[in-house]
């Protein structure tokens, strides 16, 4: 009657928010008086079994086989959804990438369990897990029950604590032999396309500067990218930059693009439908700067300046700069 | 080839959500096509304009103002809906609903050779049916698509997923599941012939009793989650809101970005 956690990996390092699953599945099972055991997917990932063990997990299942290595949804649900029908863990727990995302409700199906996504909250009651979930674009809350025995949840990432990895903790590793089926050669991920900017990606930032109608053209985002960097911070777009051409569809916050919860959200000329907001309020701290004094982005923004961006956010650029400069 | 696309009748993104002892307020709810499913019925009736299809199925599990979705499915081109309805089927989660979408495809016995979904419905935001529908068959997946090419003579497709950092391409065997999202085409908006048209094409209704199933099986009896109770998430105060000078505006939000957030 264990809790498990997936360790979401892609090319042989672990996913921040599986350190945020690892860490709330610690959490957990310390309530429940249990174990906390993680499984691992992959091939040449035997490495990271450490690492897992640092965040609190007693066991690690390692499923490494050569077919493994990238992505593949029907192997990946059946070798882990198999796994879990024999060992019957009492909570199985992911983090919310898109991998997260896609491969939990294949092994839900396959086990029969019961599962709730995008979790903001997870409690035990009664000896049993209750989920607590946005819905209808982040206009009501929804609390969940489980009737199977195991019960699965999916973590919305960023908003569960990741607990300072201890080094010195081990695991035992259990490897789980793997065979191949029919099933598992439909499929096959045959490239990676990277579009990596060197900034992070939106679902697993701290901060934010997002940039929307105001900015006017494309070429003004240099402006929002070099505040971005100085702060560390990905770079996103509401629905009318992106349909403008002005910037690539991954980088869309909102109804139709990525739901974020940074610790910081900067909207830059956004005036904040409500299909943005529902991609974004969920953040800790939200600022807006906008020109329109009524625009409904105020109505979220924990500090809004009314004002004219292509003045405010080079002067604040500046403003960083000079602190960074004396901080040196 | 034949394709069956999977569609859900949801609010309108601009609703207002009321509760009424403790559950959603339906009565004053407007309905609309899921936006995610626009691009799955536009991307699979796309493929019949281009000759790789030959038939479009659109099918719905829902009350009866989901006949009104698949009505925008038949518009935008599909050729016939299925309708799986029965008042037992009230307060059913993803697990049963995939569980009986599955029946229902059965029942009908089309031999299809790609299922899209939408890759979320805009309501419960599960992403779940798709992944679920796709493990009970036994089919590969590729969901979040911004791309697709298919080769029905082959026997093959090829999907781009958009995934973190990057896009991920996936070649499956048909028959395949996709989910579609923005970025894969730009759903049309169908013309008045198209929409008088999709009034008189097919939309074949069915029970539990026809798919075999028993009120014990689907339902809120039949699942393996439960909405416990729905809630309005905590009202955000009002913040601070400054005006003036751009000097004066930086200075306070510097300030604010110090001490309060410490993020520089």
């Amino acid at each position: 009657m264990s809790v498990w956690v997936i360790a979401d990996q892609r090319n042989g390092a672990l996913r921040k928010p599986a350190f945020e699953a690892l860490s709330e599945g610690r959490r957990l099972a310390d309530e429940l008086g249990t174990s906390l055991e993680a499984v691992i997917v992959g091939h040449n990932v035997e490495g990271l079994c450490n690492e897992i063990a640092s965040y609190g997990a007693e066991k690690v299942y390692l499923i490494d086989h050569e077919l493994l290595a990238t992505y593949n949804p029907p192997a990946y649900a059946r070798a882990i959804g198999d796994l879990i029908k024999e060992k019957q863990p009492q909570i199985v727990l992911m983090g919310g990438t898109m991998t997260g995302r896609d491969l939990m409700p294949r092994i839900a199906a396959r086990v029969g369990a019961g599962l709730a996504p995008d979790c903001i909250k997870l409690e035990i009651v009664d000896g049993k897990l209750k989920a607590t979930r946005p819905a209808i674009a982040g206009k009501v809350r929804v609390e969940i029950g489980y009737k199977s025995d195991i019960q699965m949840a999916i973590l919305r990432p960023n908003v569960f604590e990741k607990l300072e990895p201890d080094t010195s903790k081990s695991a035992e590793v259990e490897k789980v032999p793997f065979e191949p089926t029919d099933l598992d050669t439909k499929q096959k991920l045959v490239e990676f396309v990277s579009k990596e900017t060197g900034r992070p990606e939106l679902t697993e930032a701290e901060v934010i500067v997002s940039g929307g109608r105001g900015m006017k053209a494309p070429e003004n985002f240099a402006i929002i990218e070099e505040l971005a960097d100085l702060l560390g911070a990905a770079v996103g777009a509401s629905r009318a930059a992106v349909d403008a051409g002005w910037r690539p569809q991954s980088d869309q916050v909102g109804q139709t693009g990525k739901t974020v919860s940074p610790n910081l959200y900067i909207a830059v000329g956004i005036s904040g439908a409500i299909q943005h907001l529902a991609g974004m309020s969920s953040s800790k701290f939200i600022v807006a700067v906008n020109k329109d004094p009524d625009a409904p982005i105020f109505n979220v923004a924990d500090f809004g300046v009314v004002g004219d961006l292509f003045k405010v956010v080079p002067l604040l650029t500046e403003e960083i700069k000079k602190i960074k400069a004396q901080e040196g | 080839m034949k394709v069956v696309v999977f569609c859900k009748s949801v609010p309108d993104t601009e609703t207002r959500v009321k509760l009424k002892d403790n559950r959603l307020d339906k009565s004053e709810i407007k309905y609309i096509l899921n936006p995610y499913d626009e691009y799955a019925v536009e991307e699979a009736v796309r493929m019949k304009e281009a000759g790789k299809v030959d038939e479009v199925i659109a099918i719905s599990m829902g009350p009866e103002r989901a006949r009104e979705a698949l009505r925008s499915a038949l518009a935008i081109g599909a050729d016939r809906g299925i309708l799986v309805k029965d008042d037992a089927l009230d307060g059913s989660d993803t697990y049963v609903t995939a569980k009986v979408l599955v029946k229902a495809l059965e029942k009908d016995g089309v031999d299809y050779g790609m299922l899209l979904f939408g890759q979320q419905a805009i309501d419960g935001d599960t992403w779940h049916v798709p992944g679920q529908v796709a493990e009970m068959l036994g089919l590969p997946q590729t969901g979040s698509i911004i791309k697709l090419e298919v080769d029905p003579d082959a026997g093959k497709a090829v999907a781009n997923r958009l995934v973190e950092g990057g896009e991920e391409i996936h070649e499956m065997s048909l028959p395949c599941v996709v989910t579609c999202r923005k970025g894969l085409n730009e759903p049309r908006y169908p013309s008045l012939p198209n929409i008088m048209k999709a009034k008189r094409k097919p939309i074949q209704d069915y029970s539990i009793a026809d798919l075999g199933l028993s009120p014990e099986e689907v339902g809120k009896a039949g699942s393996l989650t439960e909405v416990l109770s729905y809630s309005l998430p905590p009202k955000k105060e009002a913040g601070k809101k400054v005006e003036g000078e751009p000097e004066e505006v930086v200075q306070a939000l510097v300030k604010f970005l110090k001490d309060e957030i410490k993020v520089i």
